[in-house]
């Protein structure tokens, strides 16, 4: 019976593409990747350029650390670099995780003085943020209502999150490590509805029309639920 | 089966005793058999404004350790007839003298006996409040148009909120100055009720009168003529369940003749 290849090599418009097979074990999976490089770097010349190889898993589950060694086998080639590893699996964690942080998580309340609102994902409120409540998430906040205590967006870090309210009236807006502070009286400076704060190149917190969002976050607008992967 | 009313504000200094002082003549006044319950142990006084105090032999606290019995402490206010009754606070002990949970107990054996049962609360959100929300069925939140006092009503109406045994709370505005308010000095009404966003059972204006009415240890619901009487007379009939228009604000005719009279003279001249 002739044996089943575990690495094929391919070449696509989109570049080279290692499909690995993902029945056989992991370390003989290995050795013939390592030796399949090693057939193939024999006829390279020396200086070619360097070529971005994406590692095609199919329903092989990777660790990091595997991942890794994967990564450093092909590096080892001197023209190789790994751009991208595609698996069709990932794990029920990274899944749940993922999906939190996709989600628009709906929350009908008045977040008053003293209270504190978190999301993974997305925020929506349909209600009031009252002076000395907060409001927090992981993605962007979307208030329904009068924003009048601290909303904190991207609060692990995405700093293209953004804060939209219908009366954005804030004591603080926080975009991930970013902050800007209310001015000391709102006063008679017209009216605040509709209103959207982003940070911008200067790495400032601006509070602007809620249509400007269109052009600077092109990325919010998704037509379906759900997320992707990959 | 009565129905036990907790009265609390967060803010000290905004009412919350001469509120009940003042709801539960009202009651008393419509017939209802109320007993007021002060739960602020170690600083009473609404035995003081109901001008009992010098009735009172044992407390609250006296009850809860099984030194008396509980119609033993209570103290029975003469100018109703078997209408107006007064649980009073313990002085000499502290807020920790009473857990939650007797309080519960309390409350609910006076529920047999009582139509209103009125605990007011102290202030703060520490023992005292937990103690004074544990029996209540209701509550009502008591806040003066000033920015300090809506931020604490805030903070209380989420932790109330909270209490899946209490109904959704209601809101007393307390010592309204209406000429401030017309200026825009004071909170006006509507950013009151828009910022705490919950009903609201009643408006009373600021008066001397009731000061006057408290020192002399008579509430002053028991006046018939005066507008703060009126408007604790008018809450008492809403908890009643009844529809009573809020009062229109003190000067507000002669606010109202003013602007003729402006109106006039703009045409005159």
């Amino acid at each position: 019976m002739k044996k089943t290849q575990n690495v094929t090599i391919k070449g696509t418009k989109d570049g080279i593409v290692l499909h690995l097979n993902d029945q056989c074990s992991f370390q003989a999976l290995k050795a013939e990747l390592e030796q399949k490089l090693l057939a193939q770097a024999a006829d390279e010349e020396e200086n070619s350029p360097i070529l971005a190889v994406k590692i095609q898993l199919g329903n092989r589950y990777l660790t990091p650390g595997q991942e890794e060694e994967i990564k450093s086998l092909v590096r080892s080639r001197r023209n190789l670099v790994v751009d991208e590893i595609i698996s069709n699996v990932i794990t029920k964690e990274a899944a749940a995780r993922e999906k939190a942080e996709n989600e628009i998580v709906p929350v009908t309340t008045i977040v008053r003085s003293g209270q504190v609102l978190k999301a993974e994902g997305d925020l929506l409120l349909i209600g009031n943020v009252n002076p000395g409540g907060t409001v927090i998430a992981n993605g962007n906040i979307f208030i329904m209502g009068n924003l009048r205590g601290i909303a904190h967006a991207g609060y692990s870090g995405r700093r293209d999150a953004v804060v939209v309210a219908s009366n954005m009236v804030p004591s603080q807006i926080r975009i991930a490590d970013c902050l800007n502070r209310a001015p000391d009286d709102y006063g008679e400076e017209g009216r605040h509805e509709m209103e959207c704060a982003y940070i911008d190149e200067s790495d400032h917190i601006i509070i602007d029309k809620l249509q400007v969002l269109k052009y600077l976050r092109p990325n919010m607008t998704r037509l379906k639920g759900g997320f992707s992967y990959g | 089966m009565g129905e036990a009313i907790v009265i609390t504000s967060g803010k000290g200094g905004v009412g919350k005793t001469t509120t009940s002082a003042n709801l539960g003549t009202a009651l008393a006044l419509l017939g209802k058999k109320v007993c007021l319950v002060d739960t602020d142990i170690g600083l009473r006084n609404l035995d003081v404004l109901l001008g009992l105090e010098n009735r009172i032999i044992y407390d609250l606290v006296d009850v809860v350790e099984g030194r008396c019995k509980i119609h033993q402490a209570i103290v029975k206010d003469k100018r109703f007839d078997d209408k107006l009754f007064l649980l009073p606070a313990a002085q000499t002990s502290d807020k920790s003298a009473v857990t939650p949970e007797q309080m519960k107990q309390l409350i609910h054996g006076l529920k047999q006996d009582y139509d209103y049962i009125l605990i007011d609360c102290p202030a703060g959100i520490e023992q005292g409040y937990k103690n004074a929300v544990a029996g209540a069925d209701q509550a009502i939140v008591v806040t003066t148009p000033e920015i300090s006092a809506v931020r604490d009503a805030d903070r209380i109406i989420g932790l109330l909120e909270k209490e899946e045994h209490i109904e959704p709370p209601k809101l007393i505005i307390n010592r309204i100055r209406s000429h401030m308010m017309k200026s825009g000095d004071m909170l006006d009404i509507d950013e009151v009720t828009n910022h705490l966003s919950i009903d609201l059972i009643g408006i009373v204006a600021d008066d001397e009168e009731v000061i006057r009415a408290s020192n002399q240890g008579e509430p002053i619901a028991l006046n018939p003529t005066n507008r703060a009487s009126l408007a604790y007379r008018n809450i008492a009939r809403r908890i009643l369940g009844e529809t009573v228009p809020l009062m229109p604000l003190e000067d507000q005719k002669p606010g109202m003749f003013a602007r003729f009279k402006k109106l006039f003279s703009s045409k005159s001249s």
